[in-house]
């Protein structure tokens, strides 16, 4: 806490602001000199690059090391035990989802059974609207033909999502109560959060082996750290008053612990079990590399075989889902719980059960009799993969479109990308570190700034610079034009109540569509270039940008555009005077997000062909190279976390400045 | 497909005496199922094969290069199409640390190379030769190579020296790798619409010949020797100065384990052998007539009794 404070002081007063960027433009002038120096052939060859003869064989390193823990320490018979005991679990829901033939040999559950529940959760926790989003959702998975596959994601999540539910909420409780777990954590959960996916498949493959079990693993670690962080943050709100009630009625530790601190913290929990379900549904697609059966899985053979409308109906079952599952948990995040009288007949107070096992039963009778009931085959189904095929294809083929394409592809490739590309290449990579401290000082201070330049430091060290550069010159230029479009597009939509609502809908869309069914469209308009890349970047990184400015636009007290309106300000003076700045830390979270989508998305986009970390890293899939799969991996990381150390830092001292709630 | 595969049963019961000499365990074989349909119904229709004999089956969705690591491991029992070109190294990577081993070859014969779809003909008439593709280099240019035609190559790590050979043979071509096969059908799927030429990597047996109708270029024939002396091939001072072998193997790979685990379907799997058009009518039923997998699997065990009874007596 000290160093915030001091920090916020120093950015207060003058002198110690001007000493900070008076340092940033030291480090930016030395950058300057040393590439002229380079451009004027006078910078040693050693100064531009580090020499390969001085790069430590990390990878080589990290091998030993992992199969010094794998096979010496026995870390891989622990965890392909524990595989056993997922492998029951995940059996079980396979059988009783899609009918596996395992334990207890009762499934498949009839698909009329499952959207029937659906309706009556929906409609206890959200009214008719839900109930009907509810049902929808489960009637167009079946009647488009992909229910088995669809139950085949489902029966993995169920075992995944409440898994990382009580592993996120027990660290969460731990970090709460001791400060070195908290200490300890913290770190650990930032780098698993920015680290790209394709690190995660191969350890997973090989400790949890290849199939749902490794799958489940994968979407589990993938899901735990918001769980964790919003178990910690809903403890610490906890009003002392409640918990001195509890200690007044003599409650045990456990028992402070199971009916107050908890219950208490029940609206942060439910937010993060919210974020649980959507991260689990982020990570059908990529899964599917590793074993994960269903959507993901067939999503991917769908795209390798050019099925365009099938792979598209496949993306709206996932979207529907998602939005289907989000809505749900966010009602009952809002609903608080309901309180009987004393005396209350049993059946009233579970009436919501009640008919959740009436319906259930009802249709399983059903089901028995009238086979439309239990399942939809593929003759009757109403699939339109080949009409939406012809659809795509002819949108693409016309003329203004073409033309418009082949415009936009030519300025950005041949006038913008490229040269930006090999501009940032022609840095000598100390005087990259430098700008990048730099950056880092000006806009987060001082220990941002050490920890870029330790940051960059390794990853410079790690011998894959260039490929480093091109990764980040990608997130730059999808970034920047994100900002150009999304944030415009913000500040228009938060004018009014009605479309900020559709624009936040149709974020909520982009990004639970599969990022791997942008790529397809990015190539047929853009072909395999740079712009392909930085457009199926850019439709994830706007979403955050728009919608950030969207909540930050309506967030900023109403007393502040009052007074701007009684000041006479027109609407562009309140825009820019008033409702910008006030809105800008926000925003700058929404920026923070776009860039760690963005180098979540680059590293997917080595599938339209890049010549990044992302290319690297696809190639070490074969499963050789451990190390250097991990080494590549933390190099993305490292960039990430820099960026989002100083973003972060920036956009908290701004809001404390303004006098705005975190 | 249920009532099928009684029948299948039924059929294969009356051979019981000679299938059952074995003890196959009752363990599921697991079976890897990648992302091209050519695969997954081979996969199945060995599945159903295994399953007629009374194995137990299961299939798991991976990728095509982690999975030999799986295998290699035994998490994965087999893998039915080892492609010489594009999964070679992984293979013979796995071949050496131990765990896998060859399971002998299709009848098959795979070939990856320079392709282009037919109307790519109209704009540059003298294909299918190399020289002729040379000449209209220009035709396939692009807003980022100029003046020089652009070639699409397959991802880089299938290692298909696209480079090189454009360097040995003195071609007016910029290289171009995609990122993966759906990067390379999206490409030729743009190039559909307007009819413009466009030359990509493209190998046989595959889905993408029912779907465009294409042909290789033919290019100087290939010598063995040709990636490793310079001498050999047309320029005397270059490697990879020819086309790529005509024939390359598609083996089957099985895990170290399943010899003693499951001897009778183990004694199948190395009779199996698929042929060229066999593979490509398995992809056709997905494909073209948009059968499900395991629909088109039961399909095609259906129509070719005689050709897979043989392996399983």
């Amino acid at each position: 806490m000290a160093d915030i404070t001091s920090d916020l002081k120093a950015d207060t007063t003058s002198p110690a602001q001007w000493s900070r960027s008076k340092w940033a433009s030291v480090l930016l002038l030395v950058a300057v000199v040393l590439t002229t120096l380079r451009y004027g052939g006078l910078l040693p060859d050693s100064l531009h690059r580090i020499p390969e003869a001085m790069i430590p064989p990390f990878a080589a390193w990290l091998d030993v090391f992992f199969n010094f823990v794998k096979d010496d320490l026995g870390l891989l018979t622990l965890t392909r035990t524990l595989t056993e005991g997922l492998e029951w679990l995940l059996d079980i829901t396979a059988n009783l989802m899609f009918g596996k033939r395992r334990w207890p040999f009762i499934g498949p559950i009839p698909w009329t059974a499952v959207a029937g529940v659906a309706a009556v959760v929906g409609y206890h926790l959200g009214g008719w609207r839900m109930a009907l989003l509810g049902a929808g959702t489960f009637i167009w998975t079946a009647l488009i033909g992909q229910w088995t596959i669809a139950m085949e994601t489902m029966s993995v999540l169920m075992v995944a999502a409440p898994l990382a539910f009580f592993i996120g909420l027990g660290l969460g409780i731990l970090a709460w109560k001791y400060a070195a777990v908290n200490r300890a954590i913290k770190p650990i959960l930032s780098v698993l959060q920015t680290l790209p996916f394709f690190t995660y498949l191969l350890p997973a493959v090989i400790f949890f082996k290849v199939g749902p079990t490794a799958g489940a693993v994968a979407t589990t670690i993938y899901a735990i750290p918001p769980m964790i962080l919003m178990t910690t943050l809903g403890l610490q709100k906890v009003p002392s008053e409640v918990v001195e009630a509890g200690n007044m009625s003599g409650c045990t530790k456990w028992q402070l612990l199971r009916h107050v601190y908890l219950p208490s913290a029940r609206t942060e929990i439910l937010v993060g079990v919210n974020q649980v379900i959507m991260l689990c549904l982020a990570m059908v697609v990529l899964t599917a590399f590793i074993g994960m059966p269903g959507l993901g899985a067939k999503l991917l053979a769908m795209m390798g075989s050019f099925k365009l409308g099938r792979s598209f109906e496949i993306g709206v079952t996932i979207v529907l889902l998602a939005v289907t599952l989000d809505r749900m948990s966010k009602a009952w995040v809002v609903r608080q719980p309901v309180h009987f009288e004393r005396g209350t007949p049993w059946w009233r107070k579970h009436i919501v059960l009640l008919m959740c096992i009436g319906v259930f039963v009802f249709f399983c009778i059903a089901a028995q009799f009238v086979q439309v009931f239990a399942e939809i085959g593929r003759k009757q189904n109403f699939s339109q993969g080949k009409e939406i095929d012809t659809l795509i294809k002819g949108f693409l083929a016309l003329d203004p479109v073409q033309n418009t394409t082949q415009a936009i592809r030519y300025v950005l490739n041949v006038w913008i990308l490229n040269p930006f590309r090999d501009f940032l290449l022609s840095i000598p990579t100390p005087a990259f570190i430098l700008l990048v401290v730099a950056f880092a000082l000006s806009l987060g201070g001082g220990r941002p700034a050490i920890y870029a330049a330790i940051f960059f430091g390794l990853v410079a060290l790690s011998g894959w610079w260039d490929r480093s550069v091109i990764t980040l010159y990608s997130v730059i230029s999808a970034v920047t034009l994100a900002l150009l479009i999304g944030v415009p597009l913000g500040i228009t939509a938060a004018r009014s109540e009605k479309w900020s609502q559709r624009v936040l809908l149709a974020c909520d869309t982009a990004q639970t569509f599969p990022s791997f069914i942008y790529l397809i469209p990015a190539i047929m308009l853009f072909g395999i270039t740079a712009t392909s890349v930085v457009m199926s970047i850019l439709i994830f990184a706007m979403v955050p940008l728009t919608r950030y400015t969207i909540e930050g636009l309506r967030t900023v007290p109403p007393e502040m555009t009052e007074a701007a309106d009684m000041a006479g300000a027109t609407r562009m003076q309140k825009l820019m005077k008033v409702q910008l700045p006030l809105a800008l830390p926000t925003m700058a979270v929404g920026f923070n997000q776009a860039i760690m989508f963005a180098f979540f998305m680059v590293i997917i986009a080595a599938f339209i062909g890049t010549q990044d970390l992302g290319q690297e890293l696809q190639r070490t899939l074969a499963g050789t190279d451990l190390g250097k799969n991990f080494v590549l991996g933390i190099c993305v990381s490292l960039m990430a976390l820099t960026f989002d150390l100083t973003i972060m830092k920036w956009a908290t001292e701004r809001k404390k400045a303004l006098g705005l709630p975190d | 497909m249920n009532k099928f595969t009684t029948a299948l049963t039924a059929g294969v019961l009356a051979f019981a005496p000679m299938t059952l000499l074995a003890e196959d365990s009752s363990d599921p074989i697991v079976i890897p199922v990648h992302n091209w349909s050519s695969q997954i119904v081979m996969s199945h229709v060995v599945g159903q094969i295994f399953e007629s004999m009374g194995n137990n089956v299961e299939f798991v969705t991976t990728d095509s290069q982690a999975v030999y690591e799986s295998v290699r491991l035994g998490d994965v029992t087999l893998e039915m199409e080892v492609w010489e070109g594009a999964f070679g190294a992984s293979f013979r990577a796995a071949l050496e640390k131990g765990g896998l081993h060859d399971a002998g070859d299709h009848d098959a014969v795979t070939r990856e190379d320079w392709w282009y779809p037919m109307w790519t003909k109209d704009a540059c008439p003298g294909l299918p030769s190399w020289e002729a593709l040379n000449e209209c280099a220009a035709v396939f240019a692009t807003a980022e190579t100029g003046d020089k035609g652009r070639y699409l190559d397959g991802p880089v790590d299938w290692l298909k020296h696209g480079q090189e050979r454009v360097e040995a043979l003195g071609m007016d071509f910029v290289v171009v790798n995609a990122g993966s096969a759906a990067a390379l059908w999206a490409e030729i799927g743009a190039a559909e619409a307007d009819k413009r030429p466009v030359v990509v990597f493209n190998w046989t047996p595959n889905f993408a010949e029912a779907v465009w109708p294409g042909e290789f270029v033919e290019f100087p024939e290939w010598v063995d020797g040709c990636d490793k002396d310079p001498a050999v091939g047309p320029n005397p001072d270059a490697l990879y100065d020819c086309g790529n072998p005509a024939d390359g193997y598609l083996k089957k790979a099985a895990w170290d384990g399943m010899k003693d685990k499951w001897p009778g379907a183990y004694d199948v799997l190395t009779k199996i052998s698929f042929t060229n058009p066999q593979i490509a009518e398995m992809a056709r039923l997905v494909d073209v007539e948009e059968l499900e997998p395991e629909e088109a699997a039961a399909e095609w065990l259906e129509a070719n009794p005689d050709v897979w009874q043989g392996w399983t007596s």
